[in-house]
């Protein structure tokens, strides 16, 4: 059966998170809850946690981004000092650890900084294209429930939706 | 209690308010903005000058070998201290006041750094071989010296900006797709557009946005520390009378924090009046950064006196010597007047009074920063007229009208960037002042319902 969105706006994130409950407790056939989206114009962690626990992975790209900037950073100096040591060093060593430490350390900011952004990005899905349903009023002060169902579904998802008090339901047009 | 916001503003009404600074800014904006452009005008006539004749238009001489250009340099990058600082760190601990004017901050950060960079071009003359900076293999076989703070200085700064930009631009893009939704055609429209890389604030979106941002904001509060300790090692890792000093680090994050949480109050009266802000940009918050601004003056102050305190106490004849050149020779009117701008001055922020007195504000704060900037010029000038040698003694050097000329154009050079930008980009975080009037009223309504109970 052909699947459809339909998008709900809601006036405040009491009616959002009301809503989502009962789509979790509710056994709608052709609806995964797992297919909702909520569009927001804050970030709202408690709204959020309605949803069920859902990965952050950008951590670990923080981690491998950090650890690689620095020690390609280090061994870049490293080298850089080791093939040069033609060079008159007074007794001191070749690669001198203390002075490579500060740009280690800088290095491993900027490999963190950029691969977090990088991973930002592949977690959240950026760049993405404009979803089937999207109105700009989710970015100005309404609340916005997009979900995903067959036809069948529509029905009851959208009494959910009108019981909770949505201001306004936008559907797909059917192909 | 003050309130920093009025909990009772409609969200439609944010966007509204803020877009509007994008299209419609009072007739000051434009004065600011050309007045700016003509100072521009001064510094790219002097650098040409400088370029064509060669580095003697500056006037600086053996032993004057950095002159106001590196004492500018030093000046902008602590500039750029606070917004990045400012707004990782008040992030990191709640504080809300921060929402509606990190923006500009981390703005002037970002335009800061790239000013200070200009200033290592300028000082550098032979613009051409600036990318002997580098490191990279080259046919010379020479390496630049990692072991050198100036290498870790290029380091650093590209670090810093880098990130700052990244920072920036990450935390505005929820305000881009405001944009975007809003203004309907134009160039302005494609830029939104494709800035706002498609967001749509969906809970995936904010939940890796909220993780990344708090990422970046941990990596910036170190770097930020790092970079203005690594300049202040140009100086301390010197043998240099005046600069030999262990408590340059932190006297020069301290002095970065201060002159950039000035340049803050600056730029708040400015927007505030220009972009019609008065909502957002609010007294109390005025407030709370001022008595910041006192804070971090009294730490500068402070560690002011250490640095005099360490050399008068300590063995080092020279650089005792050095200290009273400063306060006593040809350069003493300077030196006094940074003390003054510098400790004197700010006490009077400590007086309810003034917190919110925008025109003194306006006044004081750039006052600050003149006083911030001649620190700069006293580390490096008495320093280089009264050092080891005698012979350096009688060359007291006055800076030729061609280095003036540069440093005032470089004012103009900041003033456009960030005017620019903030005609072009929101100025005001639009999702965060939600946020702020969103925890604001939900405070209120807890207070209510406690109210109710009893």
């Amino acid at each position: 059966m052909s699947q459809r969105h339909l998008l709900a706006l809601f006036n405040n994130f009491d009616e959002a998170a009301a809503t989502i409950l009962e789509l979790r407790a509710t056994s709608i056939n052709g609806f995964d809850i797992d297919d909702l989206v909520l569009k927001s114009p804050i970030e709202h962690p408690e709204v959020e946690a309605v949803l069920g626990d859902k990965p952050i992975n950008v951590q670990w790209f923080t981690l491998i981004g950090a650890c690689m900037g620095g020690l390609l950073a280090f061994f870049l100096i490293a080298s850089a000092q080791a093939n040069f040591f033609a060079q008159v060093k007074g007794g001191k060593p070749i690669v001198p650890l203390p002075p490579d430490f500060v740009l280690t350390y800088e290095m491993f900011i900027l490999g963190g900084v950029f691969i977090t952004v990088l991973g930002f990005l592949i977690c959240a899905g950026l760049p993405a294209k404009r979803s089937p349903l999207y109105s700009s009023k989710v970015s100005e002060d309404q609340i916005g429930i997009l979900v995903k169902g067959d036809e069948s579904a529509l029905t009851a998802l959208k009494t959910i939706f009108t019981k909770h008090g949505a201001l306004e339901i936008q559907e797909e047009a059917g192909r | 209690m003050e309130k920093d916001i009025r909990e009772d503003i409609a969200w439609a009404q944010i966007n509204k308010d803020v877009l509007k600074s994008l299209e419609n800014p009072r007739r000051l904006y434009w004065i600011i903005l050309f007045t700016a452009i003509a100072m521009v005008g001064v510094a790219v006539g002097c650098e040409v000058y400088q370029y064509q004749t060669g580095m003697g238009v500056a006037n600086k001489n053996n032993s004057h070998v950095w002159g106001l250009y590196i004492a500018t340099f030093i000046f902008w990058i602590g500039m750029s201290h606070s917004g990045t600082l400012l707004s990782a760190i008040l992030h990191l601990m709640h504080a809300d006041w921060r929402k509606p004017i990190y923006r500009f901050a981390e703005a002037m950060t970002t335009f800061s750094l790239m000013t200070a960079g200009l200033f290592v071009l300028v000082h550098l003359g032979r613009l051409w071989q600036v990318y002997y900076v580098m490191p990279y293999p080259n046919e010379r076989w020479a390496w630049p010296n990692f072991q050198s703070p100036l290498v870790w200085d290029m380091f650093a700064i590209a670090t810093y900006l880098s990130s700052s930009v990244i920072f920036l631009y990450v935390g505005m893009i929820p305000d881009l797709a405001i944009c975007r939704d809003n203004i309907h055609s134009g160039w302005r429209k494609k830029l939104y557009t494709v800035m706002s890389l498609g967001w749509e604030g969906t809970d995936r979106q904010w939940r890796n946005f909220r993780i990344t941002y708090l990422t970046v904001a941990c990596f910036l509060i170190p770097l930020a520390v790092s970079v203005h300790s690594i300049v202040a090692s140009d100086f301390a890792m010197s043998n240099m009378p005046g600069w030999h000093v262990t408590s340059f680090p932190p006297y020069f994050v301290a002095g970065a924090l201060y002159s950039g949480c000035a340049a803050i109050i600056t730029l708040f009266i400015i927007l505030r009046y220009t972009f019609k802000f008065e909502e957002y940009m609010t007294l109390p918050i005025m407030r709370k950064l001022v008595r910041l601004t006192f804070a971090i003056a009294m730490v500068w102050t402070y560690l002011n006196m250490i640095e005099f305190a360490s050399v008068w106490y300590g063995h080092d004849q020279t650089a005792k010597d050095q200290l009273i050149f400063k306060a006593t020779g040809p350069y003493a009117p300077f030196f006094w007047a940074m003390i003054f701008f510098g400790s004197i001055l700010p006490l009077m922020l400590a007086f309810k009074r003034f917190q919110t007195h925008l025109p003194i504000l306006f006044v004081v704060s750039i006052l600050l920063n003149v006083g911030m900037w001649l620190e700069r010029w006293m580390i490096i000038a008495p320093s280089f007229a009264h050092g080891h040698y005698p012979w350096t003694w009688d060359h007291d050097q006055w800076p030729s009208f061609v280095q003036w000329g540069i440093v005032f154009g470089s004012f103009g050079w900041f003033t456009l960037l960030f005017m620019v930008f903030c005609k072009v980009f929101p100025s005001v975080s639009m999702y965060e002042v939600k946020e702020m009037v969103y925890h604001r009223s939900l405070s209120l309504k807890g207070k209510s319902a406690a109210k109710g109970g009893h």
